[in-house]
């Protein structure tokens, strides 16, 4: 067996775990909560230092297993976030003598996905805060097959949301709100042909609820942002004739959206996978995988590459674990 | 049926093509409906447009709110038969095309076919206006990849496509070189 220990820290979630080819054995989470307005970087990086201590010793102590590497989220992220984590990362690596990997956080997204749940070849939707990806793997690479041109669809929820006096995160609150909603508004729709862009909508909402009730504009937004989302995804279905649909990201939790991707596989005679919500989100586990798998590869980071990369690219990866 | 893909089904009705957007559960009635009527008019419209600007396309026989009736173009699709002068014949195309201010949005060398020793360029659901070099750029980033991906004296293609391109289209040099930027970053791969 190979344990790895991975930590995960490239926004405003913080979260260690130690993972074996089988299952997670430890996971310990420090969530930074802004006491008003949207996530600040410096004081995000602020929360992860105070708390990267106690969140890795209390990791070690609820598995108690020595490790083989450390892997650490290299990114794509928030720089100050990252910089932290990764310097811990360093730390742990050296004190310890074990191998120290880096690792892409969205290919952390894809590969707990297909280890959690029944998914061998997805094309996956990964759609977070600062991240909206559609990705499927051909030829050694996950490649991007369309993404937002501007903003991720969570920050475009979360700055609607902000917008219109809703506290922070937005999407859980919009969901709810759109629930209630009577009519439909008609919002820009932009799909570039693989490509969705989203702070126009984003602004066009703030603009509509001038003139509609809130419940309204948030099922508007809602089900302008998440068409595009699946018409993107169906495209890289339809292109790449691949049999399964994989959902990933903090985003994925909207029941919404999982109900029009599931949809549209119905309808094109496809699988559609979700794993549970924990690994849905930013989370240690995922960084701890795709480092066991990546370890077992042969991949090791030494210290003078383990500088961060805020625009990390998935697609700059090759991939020879699979 | 002849082809179904992510939007739309193609059949064939003789010597006419009937391509028909078709109806997505997953989405709101509004938007589908209006996504399906604006794209089906943007489409046949932009048909229109590049054949009068010299690039030839299927004749439009009829449109309708979400079907495209037009002209079974039956040759071969230059992925079969292609040679460095027929790649240069491309180039002359999309140069047409660009300089027209439309982007294509799916060049492949499926999309380009030979009838009558006339080169064709056909499926224009992707296709959009805009005369940015960026456009422009992925637009033949994208069929020099379907160069790559299937065929072997690809470098010999591009070299052929682009003497082509400069002959129609004033602007081809600035969008060769943004070309060459767009590989260098790895996205579109």
């Amino acid at each position: 067996m190979t344990t790895i220990l991975g930590i995960e820290g490239t926004a405003w979630n913080l979260s260690a775990a130690i993972v074996d080819e089988k299952d997670v054995l430890a996971e310990t989470t420090a969530t930074y909560m802004p006491a008003s307005g949207g996530i600040h970087p410096r004081e995000a990086a602020q929360h992860h230092a105070s708390h990267i201590g106690e969140v890795v010793r209390e990791t070690f102590n609820k598995c108690g297993k020595n490790i083989d590497a450390v892997a650490f989220s290299q990114g794509p992220g928030l720089g100050p976030c990252l910089r932290t984590v990764a310097t811990a990362a360093r730390a742990l690596a050296l004190s310890l003598d074990v191998p120290l990997i880096g690792v892409n956080h969205c290919i952390a997204h894809i590969e707990v996905g297909r280890w959690k749940t029944p998914a061998h070849d997805p094309v996956t939707l990964y759609v977070s805060g600062a991240n909206s990806q559609v990705l499927a793997y051909r030829a050694g690479y996950y490649r991007v097959f369309g993404e937002t041109l501007d903003i991720g669809i969570g920050n475009a929820l979360d700055k609607f949301a902000r917008s219109v006096g809703l506290p922070h995160p937005g999407g859980p609150r919009v969901e709810e709100l759109a629930k209630q909603a009577a009519r439909y508004i008609p919002l820009p729709y932009t799909v570039k042909g693989m490509d969705f862009s989203f702070s126009g909508l984003s602004t066009a909402a703030q603009d509509a609820n001038k003139k509609h009730a809130l419940p309204d504009v948030c099922h508007s937004f809602q089900e302008t942002a998440f068409a595009m989302l699946v018409e993107v995804t169906e495209r890289a279905v339809a292109h790449t004739g691949k049999k399964e649909v994989l959902l990933a990201g903090g985003v994925g939790a909207n029941l919404r959206l999982r109900e029009m991707l599931a949809m549209m596989c119905e309808d094109r005679g496809i699988e559609f996978y979700v794993p549970e919500k924990r690994f849905m989100g930013d989370n240690g586990a995922m960084i701890a995988y795709l480092g066991l798998l990546m370890y077992k590869a042969g991949y090791r980071t030494q210290i003078t590459d383990s500088r961060v990369n805020p625009d990390y690219r998935p697609d700059d990866v090759v991939v020879k674990w699979r | 049926m002849i082809a179904s893909g992510a939007e739309a089904v193609i059949t064939l009705d003789g010597k006419t093509i009937i391509k028909t957007r078709v109806h997505k559960r997953y989405r709101l009635k509004e938007i589908d409906y209006t996504l399906r009527r604006d794209r089906t008019r943007t489409e046949a419209r932009l048909i229109s447009e590049a054949r009068r600007c010299g690039v030839p396309t299927p004749i439009i026989r009829d449109v309708t709110e979400f079907e495209i009736k037009m002209e079974y173009i039956d040759g071969d699709p230059l992925k079969k038969i292609i040679t460095p002068a027929l790649s240069e014949q491309a180039g002359e195309l999309v140069g047409k095309l660009h300089s027209c201010g439309i982007v294509h949005g799916d060049l492949t060398t499926s999309n380009i076919m030979l009838r009558d020793g006339k080169l064709f360029l056909i499926d224009f659901g992707l296709a959009y206006i805009d005369g940015t070099l960026e456009a422009r750029g992925v637009d033949i980033h994208v069929l020099f990849q379907t160069f790559e991906s299937t065929h072997e004296d690809h470098e010999e293609l591009i070299e052929a496509f682009k003497k082509g391109y400069k002959l129609t289209f004033s602007g081809a040099d600035e969008v060769i070189k943004r070309v060459s930027e767009i590989e260098s970053r790895g996205r579109y791969a």
